[in-house]
């Protein structure tokens, strides 16, 4: 196959195959991009949460008495607890993906200059630790006298259990357990570390905080009370939801049930993530149509070329050459100008790349994404090229006798 | 004239249906995209109060006794600043805001009881932000001062409890207690709910919220502070606040000030008035930084909060792209075509045609194609906002296509067909007529 004459042919099309190219080029970076946000996405919404979420669910109560609150515990633990199929009531602060998060900056120092980052509580009364299902990977499950009643937003003075990627960050390459930490005056010391906890929210301050929680062993009381974690088995706990909220009315009917939070963790985790997928959505839309709109340029193009040049193959096929070559000349010269496209595209993808970064959560586009997108370019063209070149390879050599 | 370059062009978009029709599309997908995108875009980043928005100010101040190091004022304010400021009433109007969420039934209603968003406020908050009454009015200075139990409904609350009947006198019960109705908004929706806008530098982008439905129900602050006074939403708290006690004395910021400035001598008066708090607060050791205030307008403020999500610019860039991908292929195609009536060009070139005849012609025929294309995209632009109004975002029911928008789909579409087909006219409008005639 020779290159030279495909160039000669192309520089005297310049300004189309320009065209075609800084098309390729634009796709490219594009497509690059988009599939990076698109993998980011559904990534974040596929992350760990570390708790048993087929089995659990929450139950939340807004409008009461806040004085009445350990009345409203007692009538709620009790009277849920009776429903057939429940494994165990308890009262939490959050579950994850309820949104609505007990944040803290916390310091690893009682003065309060080592800060350790923002952090979110999870206070939880007695069983909820065994009922979250949470992996412990160090020192000990929360005992009967680790429950503090809740003074601030949290206990005053308690022992904590974190999790791996917390210990990770506040104490790097140090045994955590035993550490301490401090909001402010409220002082609390590492007593166990789980393998994964996910914030009520999570992806709120960065990727990398999605695990940074603490579970605070808490006393149900007046300023602990309204939230409750349901626990059944995953067949069973549909129905033990609907009971409950049907329950609620009659056992604590002045309160107000909120409905939205009062949902099985796996329907808050659905509801969480529904808009990055649907953005994930949108992006396959833009990425499909870009791409089937550049297969149609280029097959436009390419139709347009052939016909053009109907009597020079006939002239090259009637002083032998054979189909097959006419029909890689004509992919050949598809394969160079997407090549060039996709140089340029890279560039293109990187400076895009640096753009997105400086206005949204990003991080740097990794490179495996550069030859994924030039394959996938490459075959695009290669097919979208096909169909004329077959047109072009069927000319039969007689044309060039033709005077038109 | 017009006639004639009409039929020409007629006749060579039909003479090949394939390239032509191709062409349509990638306009009409391309300004779908982009009408769609640009539209959300467009009444994300409106003006909320377009009668008076540039009068309407924000002041902040940094209630911090440990504030040190620069950081910028809370984006609410603590209970003593907002009431210090309100009642020296420096503005030519001023209103508090507080929200919170209330047990709501209406006695003789038989619905099970629901959590209310409550705004508490003060008697100018309904002449400053210009907002419209279906029924009754709003509460006056005097019922501000005595605690008078009264409230003002969205029209939302009147239709789900009364079923849109005029319910002005009627009672709702708060809580514990009763308050009477005095008014009922009209259907009022500010894009975004620009009064409850705070925090958004801390959002990342997930701003949809900002542009949810005004609050239900519309309580003076004095009255509300008595039927519940720890039933306000708080902020942020700049140390731990007591687990007794009420907000009005917890070291949080949880209200915020709005004030109306009529001209721009007063605005400079109240950023004055505004620094000579600050520094008579430092003076008094409230404050740790006199320095630390702020007067944003509202437009200012809304964009400090960066109100429109990330996502819908993410969107409007990625749309906005492939406009550029269908253009570009536009011009190819319209090169291909304008140069393969190369003869027939230059048979009209050699009759007398002159360059820009020619060029007018080719011109022509690419506008059609994007007039066509912008039909195409209008039909697209409203299957998109039909797709963007089921999302699950706060601002679904606002989308729609207006006037504006509607010509601008077709303004877009011909000034992009005209853009791309430029390039390929004028290559067709050199062409030697000579030479081709030759060829032929």
């Amino acid at each position: 196959m020779q290159i030279r004459p495909i160039f000669a042919a192309l520089r005297k099309h310049r300004l189309a195959t320009f065209l075609i190219s800084m098309e390729i080029a634009l796709a490219c970076a594009v497509l690059c991009n988009a599939c990076f946000l698109i993998v980011n996405r559904v990534q974040l919404s596929h992350i760990h949460s570390g708790v048993d979420e087929g089995a659990l669910a929450a139950i939340k109560l807004t409008g009461f008495d806040e004085d009445r609150g350990v009345d409203l515990n007692a009538r709620v633990l009790n009277g849920l607890a009776k429903i057939p199929g429940m494994q165990s009531v308890s009262v939490i602060s959050a579950v994850p993906f309820s949104g609505s998060p007990n944040n803290a900056g916390i310091t690893t120092d009682a003065e309060g200059k080592q800060f350790a980052g923002v952090v979110n509580f999870y206070s939880g009364g007695p069983g909820s630790f065994k009922a979250l299902g949470v992996h412990l990977i160090a020192g000990r499950a929360p005992q009967e006298g680790d429950y503090q009643p809740v003074v601030h937003f949290v206990p005053d003075d308690a022992l904590v259990w974190i999790t791996q990627s917390l210990a990770d960050h506040a104490w790097p390459g140090v045994d955590p357990l035993g550490k301490e930490f401090w909001v402010g005056k409220p002082h609390f010391r590492v007593a166990g570390v789980v393998a994964n906890l996910a914030r009520p929210s999570p992806g709120e301050g960065g990727p990398s905080t999605i695990d940074w929680s603490v579970f605070v062993p808490s006393q149900p009381g007046a300023h602990f009370a309204g939230t409750y974690l349901l626990r059944a088995s995953p067949e069973q706990l549909p129905r033990v939801l609907r009971d409950a909220r049907v329950a609620i009315a009659r056992i604590a009917p002045d309160a107000v049930l909120d409905t939205t939070a009062s949902q099985s963790v796996a329907s808050l985790r659905e509801k969480f993530f529904e808009q990055d997928r649907t953005m994930a959505g949108i992006l396959v839309g833009v990425i499909t149509a870009m791409l089937l709109v550049t297969a149609l340029g280029i097959v436009g193009l390419a139709s347009f070329w052939v016909q053009q040049r109907r009597r020079q193959i006939g002239i090259r096929r009637a002083i032998g050459a054979t189909r097959r070559d006419i029909l890689r000349y004509f992919q050949t010269e598809n394969l160079l100008i997407v090549t060039g496209g996709i140089v340029l595209g890279m560039v293109l993808a990187f400076a895009l790349n640096i753009t997105l970064m400086k206005f949204y959560e990003l991080p740097r586009l990794p490179l495996y994404y550069l030859p994924i997108g030039a394959l996938a370019l490459w075959g695009l063209g290669q097919l979208a090229v096909l169909g004329p070149a077959l047109r072009a390879a069927a000319v039969p050599p007689v044309v060039a006798t033709r005077s038109v | 004239m017009f006639g004639y370059y009409l039929d020409l062009a007629l006749r060579s978009l039909k003479r090949n249906r394939m390239l032509t029709a191709l062409m349509i599309v990638a306009i009409a997908v391309g300004i779908g995209a982009s009408m769609t995108t640009l539209t959300v875009m467009r009444l994300l980043s409106g003006d909320p109060v377009p009668t008076r928005s540039g009068t309407l100010f924000y002041p902040q101040v940094d209630p911090n006794p440990y504030s040190d190091g620069p950081s910028l004022p809370y984006d609410m304010m603590d209970y003593r600043s907002a009431v210090d400021l309100w009642s020296a009433h420096r503005a030519d109007r001023q209103a508090l805001i507080a929200h919170g969420q209330l047990k709501l039934t209406a006695p003789q209603v038989n619905l099970p009881p629901l959590m209310a968003q409550v705004l508490s406020t003060t008697s100018e908050f309904f002449p400053m932000f210009d907002v419209p009454f279906r029924y009754g009015h709003g509460w006056s200075e005097q019922d501000d001062a005595s605690r008078a139990r009264v409230a003002v409904i969205s029209s939302d609350l009147n239709n789900k409890l009364f079923n849109g009947a005029d319910s002005v006198g009627r009672t709702l019960r708060l809580k514990d207690s009763d308050v009477r109705i005095i008014g009922v908004l009209d259907a009022w929706r500010p894009s975004p709910q620009f009064y409850d806008v705070a925090g958004g530098r801390f959002a990342e982008g997930q701003t949809g919220d900002f542009y949810g439905r005004p609050e239900d129900v519309f309580m003076p602050f004095s009255s509300s502070s008595d039927i519940n006074p720890a039933g306000f939403t708080f902020f942020t708290c700049w140390s731990m606040p007591k687990s007794t006690g009420t907000l009005q004395t917890s070291p949080c910021v949880w209200m915020t000030l709005w004030v109306q400035l009529d001209s721009a001598a007063r605005v400079r008066s109240y950023r004055q008035f505004v620094a000579d708090y600050a520094a008579q607060q430092k003076s008094l050791g409230r404050f740790a930084r006199a320095d630390n205030t702020q007067l944003r307008s509202l437009m200012g403020w809304l964009d400090f909060n960066h109100v429109v999500p990330s996502d819908v610019r993410l969107q409007m860039w990625a749309a906005f792209a492939f406009l550029l991908i269908c253009l570009f292929n536009t011009v190819g195609l319209l090169l291909a075509k304008f140069l393969r009536r190369a003869g027939e060009i230059g048979v009209r070139r050699a009759l007398g045609a002159s360059r820009a005849a020619v060029l007018a012609q080719c011109l022509f025929e690419a506008g059609l194609i994007g007039l066509l294309g912008g039909i195409g995209g209008l039909l697209l632009t409203l299957l998109g906002l039909w797709l963007v109004r089921r999302q699950p975002v706060a601002y679904a029911d606002l989308v729609h296509l207006d006037t504006a928008m509607f010509l601008l789909t077709f303004a877009l579409a011909i000034a992009a067909s005209l853009l791309a087909g430029l390039l390929p006219a004028l290559r067709a409008s050199r062409m030697a007529p000579g030479l081709q005639l030759k060829i032929t």
